[in-house]
């Protein structure tokens, strides 16, 4: 099986996020970088599903800048095969980086027999590639999924829903699957891993080789500022046992008329 | 010069620093508590790769420099101080083999440590003889086609886990360090005595016992190099792990430090947080003057080690500086805790207490400074 997985590059969730100069984005130059955490459970299950399929290759693909690529290099260093990179700023948006990716994977010599993503990135939490990219592709998607069974040319996922229930999906390959939390255990990398994923092959391309253009943004950036600072909370003090009743009358009225939470 | 580490080098750091965060911390106290040794950690950091950082590609292993394997202890280390001593214990006790044994001998003992989790134990002190390690009185006597080993050893890291040991003897003890040899045990041979797990201060999930050979049977083949040519081996051995050993301090030191710094952000006296007082703030500045320094000498000393230049003096000076280093920036980091530094409810406590045994254990602090002493004063 060609296995194609698409992972971002997203701020460490310890990162102290700062907007950039013009309020675009945000300031990257210092950051740390980690792959996308519902990536790994997309990099794991592709692993694991090679290793039920002899033969098989995954081919890992980001759309992203090119100065850090810890991303690629952890699922290399985890067990993928080869990587794709396709240059671009790191504010894409949704469309543009569906459309790019689909580029990205169209120039690989594998066709995709399977394609799997993390089903939403933590850093803008947009949850629209992996369908996007189904739709551009013409193939069929099943998103948030935390079951994968896989039996011929036809796999079987779950999905929850509300009330801990399951839905049942049953997708014939090619498809484009993307993953939630529980799916499986994402590995560690392996010291020896990191060692052999430097001579993996890396295929880079530009946003230009892929067929994307400025055209191709649906959504454009503007306006990135820090939440204002939360007002102090107010303190009320009831250990006084006289003065208690009254105070839990002016919490209540509080909570009525000015919070309006009751 | 170039003070940059490689790109893979980074990627170790920060796998190992991962797993240190997610695996380790989150049970370290309880195994501290329980004294519990950590096999299932173990486990998992061979699989990974982070254990027997010493063995060649050649017979199976990594082929890690030791500037690899400093940033990789460095990096676990800072999980827990004791859980890493039992994984470097293999680096302690294989390293003889690697830098005296033969081809067949690699092959035989090496290989299998590459192949599944096993654990080994480096016999050298005895219970009369430590920092003297010259003086040691375990015997090995010619049995005709076996050697005959006899004597007590004591503060034997994994004894109770390990599958081989490699064993410090003499053929005779009037010789001292000339007399001595260093032959490898296989767990089960008959004759071999285990104590109890020792109740220690710190780094307490790490096992640690005193051991005796009654008659031990060592075949011919498994003395490593000839007769004679255990003092040699070992001193290479302590080259190799000194540096090892110190990243283990400074994995520590770093915990403690950072700990110690989001406390004092967080923690409000006269109205401001600590942090703003100049007296918290030099400890902690002193604390990153140790850090910084620390690690220098420590990958100084690697980097002469995978050079192949002497680095008697660097590692020793790498070994003490590191260990005394963290003991008084952990002390510090309680001191900066004040009373909660002092409850088993915060992690300080704990790395201060692990942090005393780099002290002792390897060459104590003042065994170091002997060694620094004849390496620039010389020995007339």
């Amino acid at each position: 099986m060609n296995i194609f997985v698409c992972v971002k590059q997203v701020p460490d969730t310890e990162t102290k996020i700062q907007p950039n100069g013009d309020g675009t984005f945000i300031e990257t130059s210092s950051i740390k970088w980690i792959m996308n955490p519902y990536d790994e459970f997309a990099v794991e299950q592709a692993l694991l599903t090679k290793a039920a399929n002899a033969g098989s290759t995954v081919t890992v693909v980001r759309v992203g800048g090119v100065k850090d690529t810890e991303a690629l290099r952890t699922a290399l260093a985890m067990g993928a095969d080869d990587a794709i990179l396709v240059e671009a700023e790191d504010n894409l948006d949704s469309y543009s980086i569906a459309k790019a990716l689909k580029g990205g994977i169209e120039k690989s010599a594998n066709r995709p027999d399977l394609i799997l993503c993390g089903k939403q990135a933590i850093d803008d939490d947009c949850l629209q590639v992996p369908q996007i990219l189904a739709e551009m592709m013409d193939l069929p998607s099943v998103a948030v999924i935390v079951g994968f069974e896989q039996n011929g040319d036809i796999v079987t996922v779950k999905r929850e829903v509300e009330g801990g229930a399951l839905e049942v999906y049953e997708v014939k390959t090619p498809c484009v699957l993307a993953t939630n939390k529980g799916i499986n255990t994402p590995r560690y990398a392996s010291l020896p891993g990191i060692m052999k994923a430097k001579r993996k092959p890396l295929q880079q391309l530009t946003l230009a080789d892929v067929g994307v253009s400025a055209d191709d943004r649906r959504v454009k950036y503007s306006n990135f500022a820090l939440p204002p600072e939360k007002p102090a909370g107010k303190k009320f003090d009831a250990m006084d046992e006289a003065a208690a009743a009254g105070i839990v009358a002016e919490v209540v009225g509080l909570l009525r008329n000015e919070a309006k939470v009751i | 010069m170039n003070f940059d580490l490689s790109q893979e080098q980074k990627e170790m750091r920060e796998l190992a620093l991962k797993f240190a965060k997610n695996e380790m911390i989150p049970i370290a106290r309880e195994l501290d508590e329980k004294e519990e040794f950590p096999a299932e950690i173990i486990k998992k950091a061979w699989e990974i790769g982070f254990v027997n950082t010493c063995i060649p590609t050649e017979y199976g292993g990594n082929g890690f420099t030791l500037l690899d394997a400093v940033t990789i202890a460095e990096s676990v280390s800072y999980g827990c101080m004791g859980m890493f001593t039992s994984i470097m214990c293999n680096d302690l006790a294989l390293t003889p083999i690697v830098v005296g044994g033969s081809h067949e001998q690699k092959e035989k003992f090496l290989r299998p440590f590459t192949e599944s989790p096993k654990l080994a134990s480096f016999c050298l002190t005895e219970p009369g003889h430590g920092s003297d390690a010259a003086g040691i009185q375990t015997t090995i006597k010619d049995g005709g086609d076996h050697w005959i080993l006899n004597g007590e050893k004591m503060w034997i890291t994994n004894a109770g886990y390990a599958d081989l040991f490699t064993v410090y003897c003499t053929t005779d003890p009037t010789l001292k360090h000339k007399g001595i040899s260093c032959v490898i045990v296989e767990a089960g041979t008959e004759g071999i005595i285990l104590g109890k797990k020792e109740e220690k201060m710190g780094q307490r999930c790490s096992d640690t016992r005193g051991i005796r050979f009654e008659n031990v049977k060592v075949p011919k083949e498994n003395m490593l190099g000839n007769p004679g040519d255990g003092w040699k081996i070992a001193m290479a051995t302590l080259n190799h792990s000194r540096p090892l050993v110190a990243s283990i301090s400074l994995g520590g030191a770093q915990r403690a430090m950072e700990l110690s710094i989001s406390y004092a952000k967080e923690r409000k006296q006269f109205g401001v947080p600590i942090a703003k007082h100049q007296a918290i703030q030099f400890m902690i500045a002193e604390m990153a003057i140790k850090i910084e320094a620390t690690r220098l000498l420590i990958q100084k000393a690697a980097w002469l080690t995978d050079n192949n230049l002497p680095s008697a003096k660097e590692a020793s000076a790498a070994k003490a500086f590191a260990a005394d280093s963290c003991m008084q920036i952990t002390t510090d980091a309680v001191q900066i805790y004040g009373g909660y530094g002092y409850s088993r409810e915060y992690p300080v406590e704990k790395i201060m207490r692990d942090a005393k045994l780099i002290q002792i254990y390897e060459g104590t602090s003042q065994i170091q400074r002997l060694v620094i002493a004849r390496e620039v004063i010389g020995r007339d």
